[in-house]
């Protein structure tokens, strides 16, 4: 039992300061923005849920939109599935586990507009070796700056490349964890390869694999930096996510009113998707 | 059903053992009887487990052969053998209701679904978990897991024999004596063979009819829980079985009697020694009865300790420490008193090994 | 089984192919990376490292991102540590809540932050310091180095805290002699993830500051769009921001697997 004890909110004042000297007033002054209209020279004028409406019916809004959820949902149907299969294969003991955690973590840890040059230079219809390989060695016209569906296809494989070790690191995580005696009972019990997988590893790796899927989510879905590099939003408006086309209206066209509205619906949609995931997969627990 | 044979085995961790030293198991030679309930006993890393997995086909033995009735399955897999381990927790399908689990064996190899319902009824019945089979294995108690881990064990008819690895270790203590209880009763009604593994003596003692007691990778003894209290062929069984142990005394030999700091003592028969030497005299705490006056070997008390139902007394003679148990009344710390051994109980042991035999009795 | 053990083996040289590139591209001239394609460089040159390490933008760049990313560990995991301390031990009025509040500032755009963060760390003075950076950054990093460290605590039986009281420890002592040793592991977890997330971000960096502590990320943007042709010297700088986080890793591979698991499997 913990316990209760209100000296707990002294501990926890640093953070609370910090975090809602960061969060709070940046979110009141989008909030602020939002519900108003402005000429420049700091003069502002009501506006009521004037942008709201704007964004909401906007069918360039609609089109991000969309593109983000396509998005986040090809990441999320490659990368998991993907991680999980590599996650068992690997081995669990010996030499090469260091060795393939580190080099499977490294692309985590290169910052996110180096991701997108890289894939870049690695890209370039004529110097670069994925784009050499395809256009040249393969003979398939692949030119991300002219066509859509190659673009589409490299910023994919560009997440893939860059966020495929976390799912892979968590289940992991989670398989190592699992004794030994339930893959003894199971091979008794004669079970076979899937029912392992289903029974026993599928279930052990289920909370790991909430928080993989959870960051995966939020991460994919605010994508930004990596994307902006490498296409910039292009060819045309193809590969603009929402997080593209908010930086394009608020810095770009310094449309301050729409971009806050368009901020803070989007802030909203995060935040119920990934509580509706949380829900989702948690829901079994609290049954019976 | 069948008579397992243990033939020559020898295993060891390592690729390339050298020495006696680097086998987790020397030589074993065993055979278990069909049906019978049998207790594997010993201390931590004494190899039991070791032997658990090698009849069960998780681990293949670095020598020797395992025979199933006449069957050679030394290569055969776990799942080939027809045979069922429950583990020291709890292994349980989380996802599955209790229903499901004690229907995964028999579902893998493709029984018919109701010869399924017919089998996990009944053993749902003996187990007494009839009114848990809708609900989720992952909310059962830990007895109740236990027992289900169990029941995946018992499901299948045709199983040559069910292993148990210190099944009781995260088990509450007040229910661990009535789940032992009922695996004694399963044992009775199933009529396969059982090897319970454990340290716990009383566990090992309360549950099997044949006891096995390894040590570094050796059997020192099989016999019945009574001989083994009575008989141990080893000091090793001696110390490790009673509470507290058997008294080990040293002692010289001559002339095929024992003599205890030059005070002879009286053992229940020939001592089976040829020659004059050092040995040792074993007498359990039970057998050593203590006067104030009357004959033995004087010795003083050092301490007593109540444990309820009888008392322990420490008494120190010729420099060795002896503990006797005592029903009634006992002397106080720091007095003078006599210790008499009881005859027919009174053995020596020579390098460890039982050497005495009874009277008119054969070795 | 051995189609199995060459899926990590696939999947390693799929992630190493473009980093190789990047590489291979950071030791060529321009005139080779012009000339058109080759899969080794033809003639090896360190002239593109050399141009980094003796232009003080360049490498000021690197210094700026390291101190503001040392800055933002250690002051995510000293202002985490305590609160993590009360949520692991403690119940208190709006706990639950307030530690989810805490996790939904992990989940925000960091686009939706940009301009009011401008605005803010530039009313109050900070704009293009590293402190702004750091400080920034804070936003997704505590949350997280709470939830890190909160797990890692609550593996600590509390037999320990009250066996230290009994023993007549003061909090602060016992705190730093007795517990914090306990959860090194997870101090060194929490920090591992505040130095990589501060590391790899660039859109806050990048709009808090513009000259005096520009991390090397914006520079490299500011090549890039000026001198698309400056590709050799592009990937050489990339190749270099790859270095810091490939030593980090290293130092805490044993623990990977686990800080991944934030403790909590």
């Amino acid at each position: 039992m913990k316990k209760l004890n209100q000296r707990a909110w002294l501990f926890v004042t640093p953070v609370l300061l910090l975090v809602a000297f960061n969060a709070l007033i940046p979110m009141m002054t989008v909030v602020n923005y939002s519900v108003q209209e402005t000429f420049g020279d700091n003069l502002f004028f009501w506006q009521g849920i004037d942008w709201f409406e704007q964004v909401l019916t906007s069918e360039r809004f609609h089109k991000a939109l969309g593109r983000q959820f396509l998005f986040t949902f090809l990441i999320l149907i490659i990368e998991v599935p993907l991680g999980v299969a590599i996650a068992l294969a690997m081995p669990r003991q010996g030499f090469w586990v260091p060795f393939c955690l580190v080099t499977m973590a490294l692309p985590m840890l290169i910052p996110w507009n180096v991701v997108g040059a890289m894939w870049n230079i690695f890209t370039l219809p004529d110097i670069g070796l994925l784009g050499y390989f395809m256009n040249h060695t393969l003979g398939i016209s692949y030119d991300m700056t002219q066509n859509p569906l190659a673009a589409w296809v490299t910023i994919v494989i560009m997440d893939v490349w860059h966020w495929t070790s976390l799912v892979v690191l968590l289940a992991y995580a989670g398989l190592v964890s699992i004794p030994n005696a339930y893959y003894q009972a199971a091979e008794i019990d004669g079970a076979s390869n899937w029912a392992v997988f289903r029974y026993i590893q599928l279930p052990k790796m289920k909370t790991v694999l909430t928080i993989a899927i959870l960051l995966r989510f939020m991460d994919s879905f605010n994508i930004y930096t990596e994307p902006f590099v490498l296409t910039g939003g292009g060819p045309g408006n193809s590969t603009t996510l929402l997080s593209i086309d908010l930086v394009k209206i608020a810095l770009g066209q310094f449309d301050l009113g729409p971009a806050a509205a368009m901020s803070l619906i989007y802030f909203a949609i995060t935040l119920l998707a990934s509580w509706l995931f949380y829900t989702l997969m948690t829901m079994n627990d609290n049954k019976s | 059903m069948a008579q397992i044979t243990l033939s020559n085995l020898r295993h060891s961790y390592r690729p390339d053992p050298a020495g006696d030293d680097d086998y987790a198991l020397k030589k074993i030679d065993l055979t278990w009887e069909d049906g019978g309930a049998y207790a594997l006993l010993g201390p931590s890393g004494c190899g039991k487990s070791t032997l658990l997995n090698i009849i069960s086909g998780l681990l293949v033995p670095s020598e020797g052969k395992i025979l199933f009735d006449d069957r050679d399955v030394t290569a055969l897999p776990p799942a080939k053998r027809n045979i069922a381990q429950v583990f020291q927790f709890p292994v349980i399908y989380d996802t599955m209701t209790v229903y499901d689990n004690l229907a995964f064996p028999l579902r893998n190899r493709g029984r018919d679904e109701a010869i399924v319902k017919q089998r996990v009824t009944a053993i749902a019945e003996m187990l007494e978990v009839t009114g848990m089979l809708s609900t989720r294995a992952s909310n059962l108690s830990p007895d109740n897991k236990q027992k289900i881990s169990m029941g995946r064990g018992l499901v299948r008819e045709d199983v040559n024999v069910v292993m148990f690895d210190e099944p009781l270790t995260v088990i509450d203590p007040h229910l661990k004596w009535k789940l032992r209880s009922k695996l004694k009763e399963l044992h009775q009604r199933v009529r396969a063979t059982m090897i319970y593994v454990t340290h716990d003596q009383t566990e090992a003692l309360t549950f099997a009819d044949q006891v096995v007691v390894m040590q570094d990778g050796e059997i020192v003894q099989i016999g019945t829980p009574v001989d083994l209290f009575e008989r141990p062929a080893h000091t090793f069984v001696g110390h490790f079985i009673g509470s507290p142990g058997m008294n080990v005394l040293p002692c010289d030999v001559r002339g095929g009697a024992a003599f205890f700091g030059g005070e002879q003592i009286t053992l229940e028969g020939p001592s089976g020694i040829s020659g004059d030497g050092k040995a040792e005299v074993g007498i359990r705490p039970e057998f050593v009865s203590v006067s104030r006056t009357g004959g033995g070997i004087a010795a003083h008390v050092r301490k007593v300790a109540d444990i309820g139902r009888h008392k322990v007394v420490e008494a120190i003679a010729h420099d060795s420490r002896i503990h006797a148990i005592l029903d009634g009344e006992a002397p106080n710390a720091g007095d003078a008193v006599m210790l008499d051994f009881k005859q027919s109980q009174t053995r020596l042991y020579k390098d460890g090994w039982l050497a005495s035999r009874p009277e008119g009795g054969a070795l | 089984m051995r189609l199995k053990s060459l899926v990590p083996v696939i999947y390693i040289l799929f992630l190493m192919l473009p980093i190789y590139w990047l590489v291979a591209m950071s030791f060529k001239t321009t005139n080779e990376i012009l000339a058109g394609f080759s899969l080794f460089p033809q003639t090896w040159t360190l002239a593109n490292y050399t141009a980094i390490l003796t232009d003080p933008t360049w490498y000021w760049g690197y210094i700026n991102s390291i101190i503001y990313v040392t800055l933002n560990t250690i002051i995510s995991v000293v202002v985490a540590l305590p609160a993590a301390y009360a949520f692991s031990r403690y119940t208190f009025v709006g706990d639950k809540h307030l530690f989810f509040w805490l996790l939904t500032n992990r989940m925000a755009p960091a686009a939706v932050f940009a301009l009011p963060f401008f605005q803010l760390y530039s009313a109050v003075g900070l704009f293009d310091t590293h402190i702004a950076v750091a400080l920034a950054h804070c936003l997704f990093n505590v949350p997280l180095a709470v939830w890190i460290l909160e797990g890692f605590m609550s593996g600590v039986p509390k037999e320990l805290d009250e066996t230290a009281y009994v023993d007549g420890y003061s909090f602060p002592k016992f705190f730093v002699t007795i517990f914090l040793p306990s959860i090194t592991a997870g101090v060194g977890v929490a920090a591992f993830f505040c130095f990589m997330f501060s590391w790899v971000e660039l859109l806050l960096a990048k709009t808090l500051t513009a000259v005096e502590a520009k991390p090397i990320a914006a520079v490299m943007t500011r090549t890039a769009s000026s001198a698309g042709y400056e590709l050799g010297l592009l990937a050489a700088a990339g190749t270099l921001t790859i270095i810091p986080g490939a030593i980090v890793i290293y130092f805490v591979r044993n623990y990977i697997a686990k800080g991944f698991a934030l403790g909590r499997v």
